[in-house]
C-alpha cells in the first residue's frame, strides 16, 4: 500500500504540473504535445489503479491517436493563440464556486480502496464470483453452466449473467452481458468516421 | 474531516476545474477543445478510482488471486474512451470548417465577423 | 520525410510487426488485457505510420478511401449480423448460444471473438478515415 500511495501521489503531481502547463501555453502545437504527455501519465495512473483494459486504451487513443489529430488539424488553422494573456476572474469565481459545491459532496465518500464501499459490495461480487467459479471448475462439465438460456429461473431470468470461461472479467461485461451497449458504441465510432468524411472530404476540390 | 482519505478526490477535482476553466476562459477554439479533453480524462480518473479495491488485482481471473478490483467502472470508461476520441475528431473538423469560413479561430473575432 | 534513412527504415521494419501485435490484441482480448478497441487502435497505426513516414497519398494506393470505408460499415454489420443469427434462431438478441446449442460456453466464446473482430475491423478503419480527412487536407477551397 505504502508503494501505490507514492507512485500515484507522484503521478498526480505531474498530472497538475502537466495540466496548469497546457492551460497557459500559447503555442497551441506545444499544448498538444503536453496533452499527449497528460493522457501517458493517465494512463500510468489508471495501470496504478489496476484498470489494465482502461491503460490500453487510453495509451493508444488519447497518446496515440488524438495527438495525430491534433497536430494535424493545427497545420490546417495555425497554431498561435492571439490576445494577450489575461486571467479571467468571472470564470475563475465560477469554478472556484464549482470546486467548492462538488468538494463539499466528496466528504460522504468511502475511503479509495475500502472493499466493503456500495460499490463493491452491490453488484460487482456477483459477476467476479461468477468468472471465477467458471475458469476453475473444468471445462468438461456442461451441467456447471448454468440455465440454457431457454429456460429462465426463478426471477424470470437466467440464473447466471453469462456461462462461458473468460478471464477477461472486463471484456466479459462488455461483449457478453452489455453487448447491445458495445453494438451502439461502434455506432457511434462509425458515425464520427461519417461525419469527418461529410464536413472533410472534397475541400481541396473546390466549393 | 477524513483529509487523509479524501484528498485524492480533491486532487481530481482540481485537474477538473483546470479543465472547465480553460473550455469557459480561454477564446481560441481548440483551446476549448483541449481543456474538453483535460476535462473528461479528469473525470475517467474519478471513476476508476472508485473501483480500487486494497490488495485487490487486475480483474482478469488468475488461480492465486484473493481479491479483485472492480471490473464494473472499466467497462463504462472503456466505452467512454472512445467515444471521447470520436467527439474530439468531429469538433475539430467542425473547427476546420469554421476556419475556412471566417478565417479565424478566435471566438471574438468570429463574433464580430457574424455581426457585420 | 522519405530521405531520412533511419526514418524509412525503420518504419519499414516496424511495420509488419505492428500488424501482428494488433490481430493479437484482438484475438486474445478474453485471455488479457485487450479486445477489440484496442487492437483496432493498434492495427490503424501501422498504416498511418506508413501515411506519415511515406506520403498519404502511397498510403491510399495500397488502402484506398473505398475499401476503408467499406471496411468501417462491414465491422458494424457483423457485429449485427452475429445477433440477428441468434434472433431467427429463436434466443434473444445477441444470445450467443445458438452458435454451438449443445455447449453453451464454447458457443458464447466464439460468438465474443466474432463480435471483437467486428469490432476491430470498424474501430481500425475509421481511425485511418480520421487521419485521411484531418491529416491530409493541406490544399484549401477557395
Amino acid at each position: 500500500m505504502p508503494g501505490f500511495i507514492l507512485l500515484n501521489d507522484f503521478l498526480l503531481l505531474l498530472l497538475i504540473v502537466t495540466s496548469l502547463v497546457a492551460l497557459h501555453t500559447r503555442n497551441l502545437l506545444g499544448a498538444a504535445i503536453v496533452m499527449s504527455l497528460y493522457s501517458f501519465l493517465m494512463s500510468l495512473v489508471w495501470l496504478n489503479l489496476d484498470a489494465v483494459d482502461v491503460a490500453f486504451t487510453e495509451a493508444a487513443v488519447g497518446a496515440g491517436v488524438a495527438t495525430v489529430l491534433f497536430i494535424g488539424a493545427l497545420v490546417l488553422v495555425g497554431a498561435e493563440e492571439k490576445g494577450r494573456p489575461r486571467i479571467h476572474w468571472p470564470a475563475v469565481l465560477l469554478v472556484g464556486l464549482t470546486a467548492v459545491a462538488l468538494a463539499y459532496g466528496t466528504l460522504d465518500m468511502p475511503a479509495i480502496g475500502d472493499p466493503q464501499a456500495p460499490v463493491q459490495t452491490h453488484l460487482a461480487p456477483q459477476y467476479i464470483a461468477q468468472n471465477v467459479r467458471k475458469i476453475s471448475a473444468s471445462s468438461a462439465d456442461p451441467a456447471g453452466h448454468g440455465a440454457a438460456p431457454g429456460a429462465t429461473g426463478t426471477q424470470g431470468r437466467a440464473s447466471d449473467y453469462f456461462h462461458g470461461h473468460v478471464p477477461n472479467m472486463v471484456t466479459s461485461v462488455i461483449v457478453n452481458y452489455r453487448a447491445l451497449d458495445t453494438l451502439f458504441e461502434v455506432a457511434v465510432i462509425f458515425t464520427a468516421g461519417v461525419s469527418l468524411v461529410l464536413l472533410l472530404r472534397g475541400r481541396g476540390a473546390g466549393s | 474531516m477524513r483529509v487523509w482519505e479524501l484528498y485524492n478526490y480533491w486532487i481530481f477535482i482540481l485537474l477538473m476545474m483546470i479543465g472547465f476553466y480553460t473550455i469557459i476562459a480561454k477564446p481560441n477554439l481548440v483551446k476549448k477543445v483541449i481543456g474538453l479533453s483535460l476535462f473528461q480524462t479528469a473525470i475517467f480518473m474519478f471513476f476508476i478510482s472508485l473501483g480500487k479495491v486494497e490488495d485487490g488485482t487486475v480483474p482478469v481471473a488468475v488461480s492465486f488471486a484473493t481479491a479483485y478490483s472492480n471490473p464494473l467502472p472499466h467497462a463504462l470508461i472503456l466505452t467512454a474512451i472512445v467515444v471521447s476520441v470520436s467527439t474530439l475528431a468531429v469538433a475539430l473538423a467542425i473547427i476546420v470548417n469554421i476556419k475556412d469560413a471566417y478565417g479565424t479561430i478566435e471566438e471574438e473575432e468570429i463574433h464580430k465577423a457574424q455581426e457585420d | 520525410m522519405e530521405d531520412q534513412v533511419i526514418l524509412r527504415i525503420v518504419a519499414k521494419l516496424m511495420i509488419p510487426f505492428i500488424l501482428v501485435f494488433g490481430f493479437y490484441v484482438i484475438a486474445h482480448g478474453e485471455l488479457g488485457p485487450g479486445g477489440g478497441f484496442q487492437g483496432g487502435v493498434v492495427l490503424a497505426s501501422a498504416f498511418i505510420l506508413y501515411g506519415i513516414v511515406f506520403d498519404a497519398q502511397r498510403m491510399r494506393m495500397i488502402l484506398p478511401r473505398g475499401v476503408s470505408d467499406a471496411l468501417a460499415s462491414a465491422g458494424v454489420i457483423l457485429y449485427a449480423l452475429t445477433g440477428l443469427y441468434s434472433l431467427f434462431a429463436g434466443y434473444r438478441y445477441l444470445d450467443y448460444s445458438p452458435l454451438k446449442p449443445s455447449d453453451a460456453a464454447i458457443a458464447e466464446s466464439w460468438g465474443m471473438t466474432l463480435v471483437e473482430y467486428g469490432v476491430g475491423i470498424t474501430v481500425a478503419a475509421v481511425m485511418v478515415t480520421l487521419f485521411n480527412e484531418l491529416v491530409e487536407g493541406t490544399v484549401k477551397k477557395g
